[in-house]
């Protein structure tokens, strides 16, 4: 098979071919890198990219299975993984100066799973360092940039997975979502980004900002993708004390309904007001309309703590993050500051050499609102608040299935065009990241494009380990409309 | 509040960060505009509602207390900054008297 055809497949496409016969693994990795070469100088998706080791292993899985086509779904599909999810043997950087050479000696939960099933490690893609941003411009290795556009970001912290998406750098992705990590740059790229059920996927191996509130998921090309490439990771690990022991149900079956009858969709207003731009708003409502032709039952809905979302998230999650981060001290792994007289200044120099300036700014914040005389004011309040929120969604679940919303303010902003100004940065993440205090599931799919050529993007919301109804509701409206037809031009 | 510089030095210690005049300053303000904007936390009531540390609501989760397989010493010791027979060096911490 001509290797210009092999990238533009999705991951069914793929399987299918695969398992025929009519590609063989050796294939898949040469047209992968073909081009990846062509377009990674122009985006910078990757951190690190294992050709060698990919081609060594498509040769032992092309001879391995020559003349008997015994498969595993996942065998010889080649995935992107975000820097900040452990590969045993394969450099893991988080894109931190701190972790620029640690290599780790074992496999997060959700790769072990891939590599039981003889995937292909790609490469691991760029992020905002820790995972902390919305640009990938927090990045210690440089930026990721837009395939839609260059000038423009990709959206972060998962960004380089979702470039490598939707250049075909890869045919599907891992990232991580922590206040919508994996949705933002999902709607800013084109391409569909699922995070799951708190609980659903394995934490262990993922490198904690947030503990509370991370969450691995798949970015794919379309909907049916990210129900295969969920199935494939989702699932109870005894490693991960926090991961619920809730059977996997067959994702793939929940994409047999084509319409949405009897499915109540909830819109609520506060997503709708100020600072949402109308273009994105004009997209979103036509999307809700689309919903509504497939037969769902589109109803107003209240979620009146939404405004307190964005102080909450960033409350907890950076209270978190400098719990987590005190590990990088430069004694047992990553970097060590040179010549120190003692260990206080050692500790001091390494993590001031170590890591970056929004980094160290939500670190700064965390211990502020975890300190003495403060505590109560902010981290007790902000938990407070968050139960408030997660209250607000059982309810409005009571009487709808979905919540249908925008997933960003705006299209992909310019590069430089938020750096400067952290809050502003921060409400970008309006939409996103209640869904991460709530523990719920949720989705991010293209439903249009800006009149400058940029995607634009909405989120369907959904009740905890029902991420059937989610996939249900996305593959009904992107069956419908088709908007994974317009690809970028980059070449 | 205000959050001054000598509340920043003082964050700065207990977070173990060597920050610059420049970032001491700069964080001084972000930190305060951040702060000002989480205030907005105070106008939501919250008498009487319990906190949220994580969705599941678990406490604790047992396993049973057997022996299992484990990174070797090679392995745990492979991405230190610096190990010696076994060990990870570190600057000397108690003083000879």
């Amino acid at each position: 098979m001509s290797l210009t055809l092999i990238h533009k497949f999705t991951l069914a496409e793929l399987q299918r071919r695969f398992t025929a016969g009519d590609v063989t693994a050796t294939e898949i990795v040469r047209a992968y890198f073909l081009r990846v070469s062509q377009v990674e100088p122009k985006l910078n998706a990757y951190l690190t990219q294992c050709k060698e080791a990919a081609l060594a292993q498509a040769k032992r899985l092309d001879e391995a299975l020559k003349g008997w086509r015994k498969t595993t779904p996942m065998m010889a599909m080649p995935l992107a993984v975000k820097d900040n999810i452990c590969t045993e043997g394969v450099r893991t950087s988080c894109a931190s100066r701190m972790l620029d050479t640690f290599v780790p000696p074992y496999d997060a939960t959700v790769v072990a799973k891939l590599r039981a099933q003889n995937y292909l490690l790609l490469g691991k893609t760029n992020l905002d360092e820790f995972a902390m941003g919305s640009s990938t411009e927090n990045s210690a290795f440089g930026a990721s940039r837009n395939p839609w556009n260059i000038q423009t970001v990709p959206g972060g912290s998962s960004g380089g997975s979702a470039v490598a998406v939707a250049a075909d750098e890869c045919v599907a992705a891992l990232g991580s979502d922590t206040g919508g990590s994996m949705r933002q740059p999902a709607a800013f790229c084109g391409v569909v980004g699922l995070k799951p059920t708190y609980g659903r996927v394995s934490r262990y191996g993922l490198v904690a900002f947030a503990s509370s509130l991370d969450q691995i998921g798949p970015i794919t090309k379309d909907v049916t993708d990210a129900a295969i490439l969920l199935g494939a990771i989702a699932g109870y690990d005894p490693r991960d004390s926090t991961s619920a022991n809730v059977p996997v149900p067959d994702y793939l079956k929940a994409l047999k309904r084509k319409d949405l009858k009897r499915l109540k969709v909830g819109v609520p207003a506060e997503y709708f007001a100020d600072g949402l731009d109308p273009e994105v708003d004009q997209a979103v409502r036509t999307a809700i309309e689309g919903l509504r032709e497939l037969g769902a039952d589109i109803r107003e809905i209240k979620l009146p703590t939404t405004d307190a979302a964005v102080a909450t998230y960033y409350v907890i999650a950076t209270a978190e993050a400098s719990s987590n981060l005190a590990r990088y001290d430069g004694v047992k792994f990553g970097v060590r500051a040179a010549e120190s007289k003692d260990l206080l200044e050692m500790y001091l120099k390494t993590r001031a050499e170590g890591f970056g300036p929004e980094v160290k700014r939500r670190i700064m914040l965390g211990t502020y609102v975890l300190s003495a005389g403060y505590y109560d004011a902010y981290y007790g309040k902000a938990q407070a608040v968050r139960t408030l929120i997660r209250q607000e969604f059982e309810s409005a679940f009571q009487t709808v299935d979905l919540i249908v919303t925008p997933v960003t303010p705006t299209t992909a902003f310019k590069f430089g065009e938020k750096a400067q100004d952290p809050l502003q940065m921060y409400l970008s993440d309006i939409y996103t990241i209640s869904a991460n205090l709530a523990g719920l599931p949720a989705i991010a799919l293209p439903c249009g494009f800006s009149k400058a050529g940029l995607p634009i993007g909405f989120q369907l919301i959904g009740r905890p380990f029902e991420e059937e109804t989610l996939l249900r509701g996305a593959h009904a409206y992107e069956q419908a409309t088709n908007w994974r037809a317009k690809r970028p031009a980059i070449r | 509040m205000e959050i001054t510089k000598q509340d920043v030095e003082k964050v700065a210690k207990l977070a173990r960060l060597a920050l610059t005049e420049a970032e001491t300053t700069a964080f001084s303000q972000q930190l305060n505009q951040i702060v000002a904007y989480v205030q907005k936390l105070k106008s939501f009531s919250t008498e009487g509602v319990e906190p949220t540390s994580t969705v599941p609501g678990q406490s604790n989760v047992f396993r049973p207390d057997q022996v299992q397989a484990s990174l070797t010493i090679e392995q745990a010791l492979s991405n230190a900054p610096d190990a010696e027979a076994q060990c990870f060096r570190v600057p000397k911490i108690i003083q000879e008297s």
